[in-house]
């Protein structure tokens, strides 16, 4: 079996949907470690990826007022179980496009595996981009994966980014993005990750509101158990006028389970507003006693009411 | 010999008693309406028969099926038959009213329950049990999923609170469904109109019960306030 049908048996086996490579209509870009497998770009969206020396560097280009209704797929895997992956994106979204990106990154087996990704993404002005980052990680816990990012929008445009990492082990993940909202834009930041064994979770999340009536959300939500830790900070700034930013964070703690959270708000114009809420620790007591109420067991209910959280 | 039976149970939290030797007993399939004004312990009687943690009786003894149940914990209890709808329902994320009616039983079709209670399924079966519904909503949600559970004994804790007037006829739609499924249910209540569809009533004061009866009779007397009067000289002197 050559590797991309190994991955895409792998991308598969973590809900991804095979037959969007073979479609035309799609665009997307697949790569094992630093070998690209298979790429596609289609009418108003460039796909260029190239292999260098340190890993792949890929560029993605949006053109003016395209509005795909296809996403985008990436899938980044390493399927042996040693490896490194360094991928650098740069992605443009010019002046009023709108495009969904879906992303997935597998390490099926990986007993040393190392993932970087340094992604520098430009929303123009009334640009939209919903990009929603999925990995399975295996069962080993042997992934270091470290997801950087660089967002700007633009006036009256949107970025809605999603993390998941709820199936598997998650090795030790370290994610830091930074995002800066223009005028009217529209920020949402989420992340959804589930720690077990040693794992350890960093989640950095900035938004800087820079411009009048510019909205932002973090949430994040966070489960460990065994001996897993988190540490969750969520930064927002409130620079301008009307700018009006959030921070969620729930985290539930189970066994030995160590959890954290920092919210950072700043504000330095008097007519923005930033706020925050966190909820740390076990699970909600009231919660629980509804759920066994409804014939469950304690055991039970910890799993729909984690579960519940992460989806 | 009753479903349920409440032997002399006091609890205390401190220094104060918040239930007083209060006894009280609901039969199989029987609609039991217990009556009382704020703070008078309703809710509190309610944690103790469910088994919620940090309420056990502080003195005497709460039998299920003749069983001794008041040390069990609350899924011991649940699994028995018995349970109960907060006044205030709780809320949670990720979970669909769907979901939230089929925990126990994946293969139910929710859809005729929530109907009972007065919701299209067409709208609120994939709606999530959280921050997004209106109390009303979410009580009729949790009355739904209690009928479903087709319990032996269900608790309903003040479930006519925060609903309007006229949607008052679901709640007792789900009520009277509770019965018809052979459910015996403990309705408790501050208002005497809905005390009358139970098949018998008991008022509640200071932690105690001061008057047991038919509902008419109960509510009456609810009615009087002669209970709200009697001041230092403790309920039980105002019985009828
Ligand atoms: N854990 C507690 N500690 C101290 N007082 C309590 C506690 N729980 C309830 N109470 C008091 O007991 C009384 C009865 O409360 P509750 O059972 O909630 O009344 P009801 O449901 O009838 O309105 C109230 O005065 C309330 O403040
Ligand atoms: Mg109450």
């Amino acid at each position: 079996m050559d590797a991309l049908e190994q991955l895409m048996q792998a991308f598969g086996n973590t809900g991804g949907d095979r037959a969007v490579l073979a479609d035309s209509s799609t665009a997307h870009l697949v790569a094992d470690g630093h070998t690209i497998l298979s790429s596609r770009a289609i009418e108003g969206v460039e796909v260029e990826a190239q292999e260098t020396p340190s890993g792949i560097s890929a560029t993605v280009r949006v053109r003016q007022g395209v509005r795909l209704t296809n996403p985008v797929h990436l899938c980044f895997g390493v399927l042996h179980k040693k490896g490194t992956q360094n991928i650098s994106m740069d992605v443009r979204l010019e002046k009023n496009a709108s495009v969904s990106f879906i992303a997935h990154c597998i390490f099926p087996d990986a007993e040393q595996v190392i993932h970087t990704m340094d992604a520098v993404i430009a929303i123009e002005d009334g640009a939209e981009m919903h990009y929603s980052e999925t990995h399975f990680h295996g069962l080993h816990g042997g992934v270091e994966a470290i997801p950087k990012a660089v967002v700007s929008v633009g006036k009256n445009g949107g970025y809605l980014g999603e993390f998941t990492l709820v199936t598997g082990r998650v090795g030790r993940l370290a994610i830091d993005y930074d995002v800066e909202a223009q005028e009217n834009a529209v920020v949402e930041l989420t992340a959804r990750v589930f720690g077990h064994g040693n794992d350890t979770i960093q989640i950095k999340e900035k938004v800087v509101l820079a411009g009048e009536n510019a909205r932002g959300l973090i949430k994040t939500r966070v489960a460990v158990e065994d001996e897993a830790s988190a540490e969750i900070t969520g930064i927002t700034e409130g620079n301008a006028a009307g700018a009006r930013g959030h921070v969620d964070c729930m985290e539930i703690v189970k066994d030995n389970g160590v959890a954290s959270a920092i919210p950072i708000v700043r504000v330095t114009n008097s007519l923005a507003k930033v706020t925050h809420e966190a909820a740390i620790g076990s699970v909600d007591k009231r919660q629980m006693e509804t759920l066994m109420l409804h014939g469950l067991t304690p055991e039970e209910a910890v799993d729909v009411i984690v579960k519940g959280i992460l989806r | 010999m009753p479903l349920l039976e409440i032997k002399g149970v006091s609890f205390q939290v401190g220094a104060a008693k918040i239930l007083d030797d209060l006894c009280l007993s609901v039969e199989e399939a029987e609609v039991h309406a217990l009556l009382g004004t704020n703070g008078t312990g309703k809710s509190t009687l309610a944690y103790l028969i469910a088994g919620c943690e940090g309420y056990r009786p502080t003195a005497g003894s709460i039998l299920f099926d003749g069983r001794a149940i008041h040390t069990s914990k609350i899924h011991e209890r649940a699994q028995l038959g018995i349970t109960m709808a907060w006044q205030e329902p709780v809320r949670f994320e990720g979970i669909s009213v769907a979901q939230y009616l089929t925990l126990k039983n994946r293969a139910l079709d929710p859809a005729p329950y929530l109907e009972m209670a007065g919701l299209q399924p067409a709208r609120y079966l994939t709606r999530m049990v959280d921050r997004s519904l209106s109390g009303g909503e979410r009580k009729r949600i949790e009355l739904a999923s209690i009928l479903a559970l087709r319990p032996r004994l269900a608790i309903f804790d003040e479930p006519d609170s925060g609903i309007d007037m006229l949607s008052l006829r679901d709640i007792i739609n789900v009520i009277n469904a509770c019965k018809e499924n052979g459910s015996a249910v403990l309705l408790i209540t501050h208002r005497e109109e809905i005390a009358l569809i139970a098949d018998r009533a008991s008022q509640i004061c200071r932690g105690g019960i001061v008057c047991s009866g038919s509902p008419e009779k109960v509510a009456a007397y609810y009615k009087s306030r002669q209970c709200l009067t009697c001041d230092t000289e403790g309920c039980a002197d105002g019985r009828p």
